[in-house]
C-alpha cells in the first residue's frame, strides 16, 4: 500500500453509455463506513429534473448516495452525483459547484469539467476512475490528475460495456507520457478502493 | 539567496487569475472577485488559449492597452446560455398559484435579474399575455453583459432550438401555440414586437449596484451558482429589500436560499420549482 493512497481525500468518476450497471458492480461492495467520498459525473438524457442514477444507485449501495447540491462539503461516507444538465465542479474548500457553462465535447456535465477542477483542488489527494462510454469525455480530465500527482484508474477497455471512452484515456495518458496506476475491470478496482483506501 | 515562494502551495495560476481579476476591476467597474473560482478559472483559461497566450497574465496588458478587449472579456466570463420556458415546470407553477396572486394588483412589477439574451423576459411576456395581464405589468430584465442585452432587445433566435422551445411552452401549460408568437424569416424566428413592449431590458450588476425597482416577482435563475456565499447573500438581500410584503422570489431550480441570511425572511411556496414567497 503506497503512502501517496492513504491520503486521498475525494474519489471522483466519469462514466457514460453502460455506466449503470458498470456503476453498481463497483460501488456496490463498498461499506457505509467507507471513508472517502466519491463523486460521480454520468452522462445521461435529462428526464425532467429527477435523478435517475442517485435513485437506482441508492437502491443497490450501501453508502449514501444524492445528488450534489450547490455549495455542498464533502462529507465521508457519501456519493455525489451530478445533476443533469449542469456541470459539477470541486472548489479548493472542497465545496461543489454548479455551472450553465457551455457543454464540453458536447457534454454537460462533462467528465473533464468535474476532473480538472477536482485536480486543482486536491492534487494529489485525489484519485480518479473512468469506466464505460462512447466518447473521448473525462482523458483530459485524467491527464489533469495525473499532472498534479493523483492517481487513476481505467476500466480495462476489454471489460468495458463501451470500450471508447477508456480506450481514448489509455490514448491521451500515453501521448502525454503518463500511464494509468490501474487498468483492471470492475471487481480489480473494486478490491483496489477497499484495500487502499 | 534564493528566496522560497511565500505560499508554495498556491499555484501560480491563482495568482495571475487573481492579478487579472485585479486588474479589470481597477479598470473598469466589473467586480469578479466573489465569483465562485473553479468555473471562473476555467473561463479565464478559455480567453487565454482563444489568444494563443501561454500564461493568463499575459492578459493583462490586452485588457490596459486595448479598450475593446473588456467587451470580449465579459462574454467569456458570463456566459449567456438560455431557453425559452427553461425547467417549463416552473412556469407551470409560476401560472397556477403565482400568477393569481399578481393578478390582484393594479400594477405588476417583475425583476428578472440576470435574464442573458432575453429568453426568459419573453417567456413571462408569453405567459402573462395569456393570462390576460401583459398590458398592467412591467418585466424589468437585467444583465452585466451589454451584448447580451442588445439580443435580448432584438428578440430573434436561431431556430435549431425551435422544437425544444416549442415542448417547454406547452410543458409549461401554454394555452396557444408557441407558433402563435413568432414568424419565421430564415433559420430565425422574431419574437412579435408586441411582447416586448413591456419589457424594458437594462444594464445591472447584481455585485455593485443598488435595488433596482419595487417588484412583486423577482426571478433569478441560475446566476447566483456563479457568485461565492457573499456575494450570494448580496443578490438576496437585494431581492428582499426590493420585494413588496408577500411577494415572489424564484431561483434556479437547484439553487437554495438554506443557510442564507435570506432564509429567514421567506416562505417556500414549493420546494420543486423553488418558489418562495417574502414574510409579510
Ligand atoms: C446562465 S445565465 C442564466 C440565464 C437565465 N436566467 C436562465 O436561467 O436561463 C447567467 C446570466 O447571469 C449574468 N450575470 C453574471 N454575473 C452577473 C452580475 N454580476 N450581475 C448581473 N448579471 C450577471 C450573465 O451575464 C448571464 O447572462
Amino acid at each position: 500500500m503506497s503512502e501517496a493512497s492513504l491520503s486521498v481525500r475525494a474519489i471522483v468518476i466519469g462514466a457514460s453509455a453502460g455506466a449503470i450497471e458498470t456503476l453498481i458492480q463497483l460501488l456496490q461492495p463498498l461499506p457505509s463506513s467507507y471513508r472517502v467520498p466519491i463523486i460521480i459525473v454520468c452522462h445521461l438524457p435529462a428526464s425532467e429534473g429527477d435523478n435517475m442514477l442517485s435513485i437506482v444507485l441508492a437502491r443497490h449501495c450501501q453508502l449514501q448516495v444524492k445528488e450534489a447540491c450547490e455549495r455542498e462539503t464533502l462529507c465521508s461516507g457519501t456519493i455525489y452525483i451530478a445533476p443533469p444538465s449542469y456541470h459539477l465542479l470541486l472548489e479548493k474548500d472542497l465545496t461543489l459547484a454548479l455551472s450553465l457553462d457551455d457543454k464540453v465535447l458536447c457534454c454537460r456535465p462533462s467528465i473533464d469539467v468535474l476532473f480538472m477542477s477536482a485536480a486543482d483542488a486536491l492534487e494529489e489527494e485525489l484519485l480518479g476512475i473512468l469506466l464505460t462510454g462512447a466518447n473521448a469525455d473525462g482523458a483530459d480530465g485524467l491527464v489533469a490528475i495525473k499532472q498534479r500527482g493523483g492517481q487513476v484508474f481505467v476500466q480495462d477497455p476489454v471489460t468495458a460495456t463501451v470500450d471508447v471512452m477508456p480506450r481514448a484515456a489509455l490514448m491521451a495518458l500515453k501521448k502525454s507520457h503518463l500511464s494509468a496506476d490501474a487498468v483492471e475491470n470492475t471487481q480489480g478496482l473494486t478490491r483496489r478502493l477497499l484495500s487502499q483506501l | 539567496m534564493k528566496s522560497a515562494p511565500l505560499n508554495a502551495h498556491r499555484s501560480i495560476d491563482d495568482i495571475e487569475i487573481e492579478l487579472f481579476i485585479a486588474a479589470v476591476h481597477q479598470k473598469y467597474e466589473y467586480d469578479f472577485s466573489r465569483y465562485a473560482k473553479a468555473s471562473l478559472k476555467r473561463r479565464i483559461l478559455s480567453l487565454t488559449e482563444a489568444h494563443k497566450l501561454a500564461h493568463i497574465s499575459e492578459l493583462i496588458p490586452l485588457l490596459l492597452y486595448d479598450d475593446d478587449f473588456i467587451s470580449e472579456i465579459l462574454g467569456y466570463l458570463s456566459v449567456q446560455v438560455s431557453e425559452m420556458f427553461r425547467d417549463p415546470h416552473v412556469f407551470k407553477k409560476l401560472r397556477e398559484i403565482i400568477v393569481p396572486m399578481l393578478a390582484t394588483y393594479p400594477q405588476i412589477n417583475i425583476w428578472l435579474a440576470g435574464c442573458a439574451n432575453g429568453e426568459e423576459a419573453y417567456s413571462l411576456a408569453i405567459l402573462l399575455k395569456e393570462e390576460k395581464l401583459l398590458e398592467r405589468s412591467n418585466i424589468y430584465a437585467t444583465d452585466i453583459s451589454h451584448k447580451a442585452l442588445d439580443i435580448a432587445r432584438e428578440g430573434i433566435y436561431s431556430a435549431d432550438n425551435l422544437e425544444c422551445f416549442e415542448r417547454n411552452y406547452q410543458l409549461a401549460g401554454g394555452s396557444g401555440a408557441f407558433s402563435d408568437y413568432y414568424v419565421s424569416k430564415y433559420n430565425y424566428i422574431h419574437l412579435h414586437p408586441e411582447l416586448k413592449k413591456n419589457i424594458f431590458f437594462t444594464d445591472h450588476n447584481l455585485a455593485c449596484d443598488g435595488v433596482f425597482c419595487e417588484a412583486n416577482l423577482v426571478m433569478c435563475r441560475n446566476v447566483m451558482i456563479y457568485f461565492d456565499k457573499e456575494l450570494k447573500n448580496r443578490c438576496l438581500s437585494l431581492f428582499t429589500d426590493s420585494l413588496v410584503p408577500g411577494g415572489y422570489l424564484c431561483i434556479g431550480t437547484k439553487e437554495d436560499i438554506s443557510f442564507t441570511t435570506a432564509e429567514s425572511h421567506y416562505k417556500a411556496l414549493t420546494q420543486h420549482e423553488r418558489l418562495f414567497q417574502k414574510r409579510f
